[in-house]
């Protein structure tokens, strides 16, 4: 077997025009931005006659030429794609390998936008969000490494080679290096090269995403729900308790994040129990803001309550038994026979950490929105026949705060998968030979100036997802400010 | 700048004008086939609801729609040059030099972090070149010129620092730096108190003449036009429907909207029982929803089918009059002299037993004194109600009417329970319960005292159907022992209000103002309250919704023998439907009657000023033009002895400086009559009555 | 003013107090000074030994106690140890000798006193920082202000899309992107290589060449955070009616951006700016990583790593203090920039 060159046969002609368009594009976006200040306001105007009148000039001008190189360069990089997918393997070198590979992906993508688009008017915010094409950029990101992670983690499609098994000779070899004799794989090559343990680049890379997609909106989600459940005490009443509970949100906020790494995900810390028992804590949270988001809405009700309440809390208990109970460490009283699943350790401390850094940011955001939607005449309303606090909180605040919440959302997730990558960069908590974004970073980071490709894949990956997530954030704040 | 003075055509000249707004989904027509005509010196009043394309009009004429806004058709002439072709450099000599205008928030339109002075001296800097000291000079003249004590002090300070009624003289100021021949307001006095608002608008008044400027108004108060133009051109949706001069509009009005607008307003003689308000039928359309022909067609007595929704309409003129103009196709053969089909009368229902009593109701605040530097520092007490004494019975509509800072709003927080009294008592059927906050008060308590909001569109949380908001009520006050009960109750409330029952399923966003106020009524009605808080229930929404809404509240009352607080600060409304009303001042009740004795000499002081600061819709009323000095005195910081002396024009007529010393004591003048004044009996007695109607 | 003052004084002391309590709660827990005692005594060591040698050296009394010496207000321990030796915290003569005295301990991985080693590793990246400061704080101002000045314009799109850009990449994405495209010949074919990769020799002799990539590094990343925000605050002041009224006050477009937006549009970015300090020192720490530019990160790594327990206390005393001044002056800034606030 031959090695692969990057893009293959056909990338002699490709590859130029796509340089003309990305360049265009760079030019016209250069000019754009330097005329703006100057040149008017683009305006449409009419005239007597009932025609209308562009006064645009030359800053409209560009605006189309911009316009247009985009989606000319957007045009080739499909191209790229599925041609990567119909044409032989190698015709279009490496790129069109990994286009092929990442081929149910790229199905999974299509019906979900085919889908979206067609009923977008019935689908609320999520519909409008492809009324943006910065949504729709960020959505695709997003969505392709969920993808990824799906296809690959489950149904291990996707991935070349596995993430962990080396083949003799391949150490530190460059993209496209072709398998030595006798060696299995699906694909003949070492698509992105192989790592200074000679495993497979472009597989530990797409094994890495199964990592981050399981644990950053998860870790979130429970960051979210330790902030819900704070945050909006201390907005409603203000006084001591927001005072307290503010104190306590700014000193971890002042709190170098990798400092408190450090403290909290060394081997001799977790010896101690201590993650276990943040883990203990900040778990609680879920249990407590469903029981009581229940038990406010339904107490009027005792025959309706009473069983929802059981039913709900009986579950998540289990669940919360069982994800602190953990062989191995302090809290471990859970008979394997109930203990539903055990979390492999790195990764539980890990979490713990990252919701715990969370939390108090999000505990900001909702103490100031829900400052702002107290004053409201229906929440005044709710106070005048009655209502507890928890139900004012719970049922006329929150659900008024979901839109900068879910905005958030997005955006603190991309944070999140900052923060893993960054403990993976110090090589905290998770094991080192662990395929994730930030590990891997780390193990090619130490040759980076003799071996520049093992660090640089997983890094771009992390980076399209993080800026796919910034991007749909950016989209779902725009089209919900829209009407 | 010469050549452009000496011009003496019309100043404005608007021809056919359509301007539309574009959305991704479709184009909405804001403005339509819109005409006008401004000479020099002369004003014109634009009234209409909202939403009707006025102050598009005036954006329009500003040349500044913003990036969805655009120009459709038609020309605006300015000093007979077309403005929609103007240049952008033009346009900026224009703007602030020759057209001037005045918007709604006065706080919002003078840039925070920039002294008045230079706000004010950047104009003529731009449009004249003159150098700073010299503008500044000329901004002195201005800031005098609209009467604001101390004005080299104002020059010198931020915006924040200064009341509401202040900025807005400030922003007139502004406008009037290059002397301009047009000057623009809009809504200029909204925002305002109403004696601060007759303040100001006898300042633009005064100003306006002085000046020699023309003037295009733009509001939604029939009166404030009265009181302010020559000319008016009423707009319903995105049209003018009539313009003509004031006398002619409002005396021999041509048009059908115009008509039913005025019967919609409570002018003086109207009364809840024997000459009840006249609401116009239907909801206004929205702009993508306009019907075929004539836009008020589906709302009008006269509509003809085939006839009035088969044709484009245009405005013809009404003969024998000068430049009156009406856009209907009936109004030469519709009698307008014909009075109003007169609703039943309705008898008064006679008030029953006291069901609600205030003693020496008091409520103090401890507030830190500066809120940003912490609690640590000084602390100051606000008196937000002082000693507060009345009784309310059953099917009486009390009014309590005051400005802001009055403590309405205290009072009645303390009557709903969340918060109590400081002292005094408050007595429900002879159950103390002043001083239960309300997560202590039983059910039955809790839904006996309801409340309607003033914000329409911040009484219903957006996020809940309608149905299922109403439905939470019931349960709160254990009404019905399912869900099914309840669902039958919820669709009587919507009956009970009004309201078609498939609301039900609806989200608040989908409903128009006064729907979500009928909503916020039934679900106040919920627990069958016996006495009810309106707080300005209808303040917030448009002329013709508003004698709707406020008829309801008097049927459901009428009906359930309900006992109605209502809060506002709209004397009109409140001689229109109160029994009795209490007037009040900076956390003082000064005055407490019969609606009769109150709108009646004897008067207190402030009662007087307040009525003829109230703008009315009438040309056969006179009124008395008392202008207050000066704002309403904060509650943090409230003046040494009467409350109202730093205001009063009678406080010289006291002797030794009584009313800077001692707060009055309350005495009654005549049969449940009480007033809180110095004044002695003989002096209370040579008052005048404020308002007259001309017999006719 | 003087009492808001002295009331921020009064609570950042008491957070500095919390976070240095945790601090060497966390640090002093038994694992650590197990590991501690066996890296400086011997390996196989056994439990007693242990047990006995950090009983010697005062680490088995009560937290609070230890706690209390290590500030300052208690009196150094004297302990007559098991093996005969009397050790005593402080050097002769003295009974206090803890952080407030100027104490801050020895190094056992740098083989100095904490003091010097942090105030000279805290001059070296004093230094970067600054560069960092100078080309963000202008970039992201600009950015921002250009990108809001018209809302939905192609350059807000374009900018805020660079400025989206740069907040999606961690430090230590950009650092390894920018070294293999500027720093090695691996993805451009440089004839010389511009910048370089390592940043140690810029220790001692810092220049445009070796400074370059791990300034950059750094405010890539906060520049895109400050440009968004800034790009909110201006895009919410030029809606603001009185942008408007400067508009039909007849004020040409470049004076309404200088002379009337950018003032009320640059309070919200200030404040944005102080609190960026806490996530500026995660970056330092990842750029002195990853460029082995031994400042003040490189010493926290190290003492963080190596279980340095003095070292990381001082480190992180110093830290804690870094961030909570900042977000003071933040404060008082805020307080200053807004003239709302300052007479009211």
């Amino acid at each position: 077997m031959e090695a692969l060159t990057w893009t293959g046969s056909l990338g002699t002609i490709l590859n130029p025009i796509l340089s003309i368009a990305v360049l265009l594009l760079a030019i016209s976006v250069v000019v754009q931005i330097v005329l703006s200040f100057f040149a008017p306001a683009i305006t449409l105007q009419s005239n007597a006659d009932g025609t209308l009148m562009k006064r645009g000039g030359a800053l409209g001008m560009f605006e189309q030429a911009t316009k247009l190189f985009f989606f000319a360069a957007l045009a080739i990089v499909v191209v790229y794609i599925v041609g990567g997918i119909i044409l032989p393997y190698g015709m279009l070198g490496i790129v069109g390998a990994m286009s092929k590979q990442f081929a149910p992906v790229w199905i999974a993508l299509f019906l979900t936008f085919l889908a979206s688009i067609m009923f977008k008017r019935r689908l609320g915010l999520y519909g409008k969000l492809f009324d943006s094409v910065i949504g729709m950029i960020g959505f695709g990101l997003v969505m392709f490494w969920v993808f990824t992670a799906i296809f690959a983690g489950l149904f291990d499609l996707i991935a070349t080679h596995d993430p962990l098994s080396q083949i003799s000779g391949l150490k530190n070899k460059l993209p496209g290096v072709a398998l030595p004799e006798g060696s299995e794989g699906k694909a003949p090559h070492y698509l992105l090269g192989g790592d200074n343990l000679a495993r497979d680049i472009f597989s530990r890379m797409v094994y890495g995403s199964t990592i981050v997609i399981a644990i950053a909106p998860m870790a979130t989600i429970f960051a979210f729900m330790v902030g819900i459940t704070l945050g909006l005490p201390a907005g409603y009443y203000g006084g001591r308790l927001d005072t307290i509970l503010s104190f306590l949100a700014n000193l971890i906020l002042a709190f170098p994040v990798i400092l408190l790494f450090y403290l909290l995900v060394t081997p001799e810390i977790v010896a101690t129990g201590i993650p276990s028992f943040m883990a203990a804590f900040l778990f609680v949270f879920p249990i407590v803001f469903f029981g009581v988001l229940l038990n406010s809405r339904y107490y009027t009700q005792p025959t309706k309550r009473t069983p929802m309440l059981i039913l709900v809390l009986g579950a998540l208990g289990w669940l919360y038994l069982s994800m602190i109970s953990q062989t191995g460490t302090v809290l471990d009283f859970l008979p394997p026979a109930v203990d539903l699943f055990d979390i492999a350790p790195g990764i539980l401390v890990v979490f713990v950490s990252v919701v715990f850094v969370n939390s108090p940011t999000v505990f900001r955001i909702v103490r100031g929105l829900a400052l702002d939607l107290r004053t409201r005449d229906y929440v005044a309303a709710a106070q005048t026949r009655g209502e507890g606090a928890w139900y004012v909180m719970l049922w006329e605040i929150l659900p008024n705060a979901r839109g900068p919440l879910i905005v958030d959302f997005c955006l603190r997730i991309g944070y999140t998968t900052i923060l893993l990558g960054t403990l993976g960069f110090f090589g905290l908590g998770l094991p080192p030979e662990s395929p994730d974004w930030g590990s891997t970073i780390n193990e090619g980071r130490k040759l980076l100036l003799v071996f520049v490709h093992p660090p640089l894949p997983p890094a771009i990956a992390l980076l399209s997802l993080v800026l796919g997530l910034n991007l749909l954030a950016d989209g779902l704040r725009e089209e919900s400010l829209k009407d | 700048m010469t050549t452009e003075n000496k011009y003496d055509g019309p100043i404005l000249e608007i021809d056919k004008l359509s301007i539309s707004f574009f959305t991704r989904l479709r184009e909405i027509p804001a403005v339509m086939d819109f005409s006008a005509k401004i000479m020099p010196g002369e004003a014109l009043g634009v009234v209409g609801e909202s939403g009707c394309g006025k102050s598009t009009v005036a954006l329009g004429v500003m040349q500044d729609l913003g990036v969805n806004g655009r120009i459709v058709g038609g020309s605006i002439k300015f000093k007979g040059e077309e403005m929609n072709t103007m240049t952008p450099e033009r346009l900026r000599d224009i703007r602030g030099s020759q057209i001037a205008m005045i918007y709604q928030e006065p706080m919002a339109s003078l840039n925070p972090a920039m002294r008045i002075g230079k706000q004010l001296a950047e104009v003529p800097m731009i449009h004249e070149g003159i150098s700073e000291s010299e503008a500044m000079k000329r901004a002195l003249e201005v800031v005098t010129d609209v009467k604001l004590p101390d004005p080299a002090r104002i020059l010198k300070s931020f915006p924040h620092q200064l009341s509401g009624g202040q900025q807005q003289r400030i922003v007139i100021a502004m406008a009037l730096m290059s002397k301009p021949s047009l000057l623009i307001l809009d809504e200029p006095t909204t925002a305002l108190d109403v004696t601060v608002e007759a303040a100001v608008v006898e300042l633009v008044k005064d100003l306006g003449k002085k000046y020699g400027t023309s003037m295009l108004f733009i509001s939604h108060n029939l009166g404030l036009v009265l009181e302010t133009c020559d000319r008016i051109c009423v707009m319903y949706s995105g049209e003018a429907v009539e313009r003509g001069s004031i006398d002619d509009v409002f005396d021999e009005m041509q048009h059908p909207y115009t008509q039913a607008l005025f019967r919609s307003i409570p002018l003086p003689g109207a009364d809840k029982n024997a000459r009840p308000l006249i609401a116009i039928p239907g909801n206004f359309p929205l702009p993508h929803e306009r019907p075929e022909g004539c836009n008020f067609g589906p709302r009008c007595d006269y509509f003809e089918e085939g006839r009035c929704d088969s044709q484009v309409i245009t405005m013809e003129k009404v003969s024998g009059n000068d430049r009156h103009e009406s856009r209907c196709l009936k109004f030469k053969e519709i009698d307008w002299d014909a009075p109003p089909q007169v609703a039943e009368t309705k008898e008064k229902a006679p008030p029953g037993q006291v069901v609600l009593k205030m003693d020496n109701l008091k409520k103090y605040y401890e507030v830190a004194a500066n809120a940003l530097f912490g609690s640590g520092g000084e602390r100051k007490v606000v008196k937000a109600n002082e000693t507060l004494s009345f009784e309310a019975r059953e099917s009486e509509t009390l009014a309590i009417v005051g400005e802001s800072g009055c403590g309405k709003s205290t009072f009645a927080k303390v009557l709903m329970g969340l918060e109590t009294a400081t002292e005094g008592e408050i007595l429900l059927d002879n159950k103390s319960i002043g001083n239960i906050p309300i997560e202590q008060r039983d059910t039955k308590t809790i839904a006996d005292v309801q409340m309607v909001f003033q914000n329409p569109f911040d009484t219903l949380n957006p996020s809940m159907t309608v149905g299922r908001q109403i439905m939470r009520a019931l349960e709160i006050f254990k009404v019905g022992n399912n869900d099914a009960e309840r669902r039958t109750r919820m669709l009587e409330l919507l009956d009970l209000v009004k309201l078609p029952r498939a609301f039900a399923d609806r989200m608040p966003r989908q409903l128009s103002g006064g729907q979500k106020q009928r909503v916020g009524i039934a679900r106040a009605f919920a627990g069958d309250a016996r006495i009810v808080v309106a707080d300005e229930p209808v303040s917030a929404l448009d002329v013709s919704v508003q004698a709707a809404v406020t008829d309801l509240l008097m049927e459901i009352q009428r009906e359930h023998k309900t006992t109605l607080l209502f809060i506002s600060h709209d004397l009109s409304i409140v001689r229109y439907l109160s029994d009795r009303v209490m007037v009040m001042y900076l956390g003082h009740v000064v005055e407490l009657g019969t609606t009769d004795q109150v709108f009646a000499p004897p008067y207190h002081p402030y009662t007087e000023a307040l009525l003829s600061a109230v703008p009315i819709a009438d040309t056969s009323v006179k009124k008395k033009h008392i202008v207050l000095e000066g704002d309403i005195p904060s509650a943090m910081n409230p003046p040494t002895g009467c409350p109202f002396q730093t205001r009063c024009r009678w406080k010289d007529k006291v002797a030794g400086g009584l009313c800077e010393k001692e707060v009055p004591v309350t005495r009654t003048l005549a049969e449940g009559h009480q007033v809180k004044c110095h004044l002695t009996d003989e002096q209370m007695t040579e008052m005048e009555p404020v308002i007259e109607v001309a017999a006719e | 003013m003087g009492l808001f003052i002295l009331r921020r004084v009064g609570v950042m002391i008491l957070t500095a107090l919390c976070l240095t309590f945790i601090v060497f709660w966390l640090t002093n827990l038994y694992p650590n000074l197990e590991k501690l005692a066996k890296t400086q005594g011997n390996f196989r060591m056994s439990d007693e030994a242990v047990t006995s040698y950090l009983t010697n050296r005062g680490y088995t009394q009560s937290l609070p106690v230890k706690y209390g010496q290590w500030l300052g207000v208690l009196p150094g321990y004297v302990i007559e140890g098991s093996d005969g030796e009397t050790r005593s915290r402080c050097e002769e003569g003295k009974t206090f000798c803890g952080i407030i005295q100027g104490d801050w301990g020895y190094s056992t991985v740098f083989q100095d006193e904490v003091s010097t080693i942090v105030a000279k590793r805290l001059g070296v990246t004093g230094f970067l920082m600054l560069w960092v400061m100078i080309v963000m704080v202008p970039g992201a101002l600009i950015i921002g202000v250009l990108a809001g000045m018209r809302e939905g314009s192609g350059t807000d799109r374009s900018l805020s899309t660079v400025s989206i850009l740069s907040t999606a990449t961690p430090e230590y994405v950009s650092g390894v992107i920018l070294i293999a495209l500027l720093g090695t010949k691996a993805v451009i074919d440089w004839d010389t290589v511009p910048f370089k990769g390592s940043a140690t020799s810029a220790i001692d002799d810092p220049n445009f060449w070796n400074m370059f990539l791990p300034v950059i590094t750094i405010a890539l990343y906060g520049m895109g955070y400050i440009a968004r925000m800034t790009r909110a605050s201006m895009t919410e002041v030029m809606t603001a009616q009185y942008i408007r009224t400067a508009r039909l006050k007849g004020v040409s477009f470049p004076k309404i951006v200088m002379r009337h937006a950018l003032r009320n549009a640059l309070i919200a970015p200030f404040t944005v700016i102080m609190l960026q300090f806490p996530w500026l020192l995660n970056g330092v720490v990842i750029v002195e990583t990853l460029f082995q530019y031994k400042g003040f990160g490189f010493a926290l790594v190290n003492a963080a790593s190596n279980n340095d327990i003095e070292l990381l206390l001082g480190v992180s005393i110093v830290s804690v203090f870094v961030v909570l001044i900042t977000q003071l002056i933040s404060d008082i800034g805020y307080v200053f920039l807004n003239p709302r606030i300052r007479i009211s």
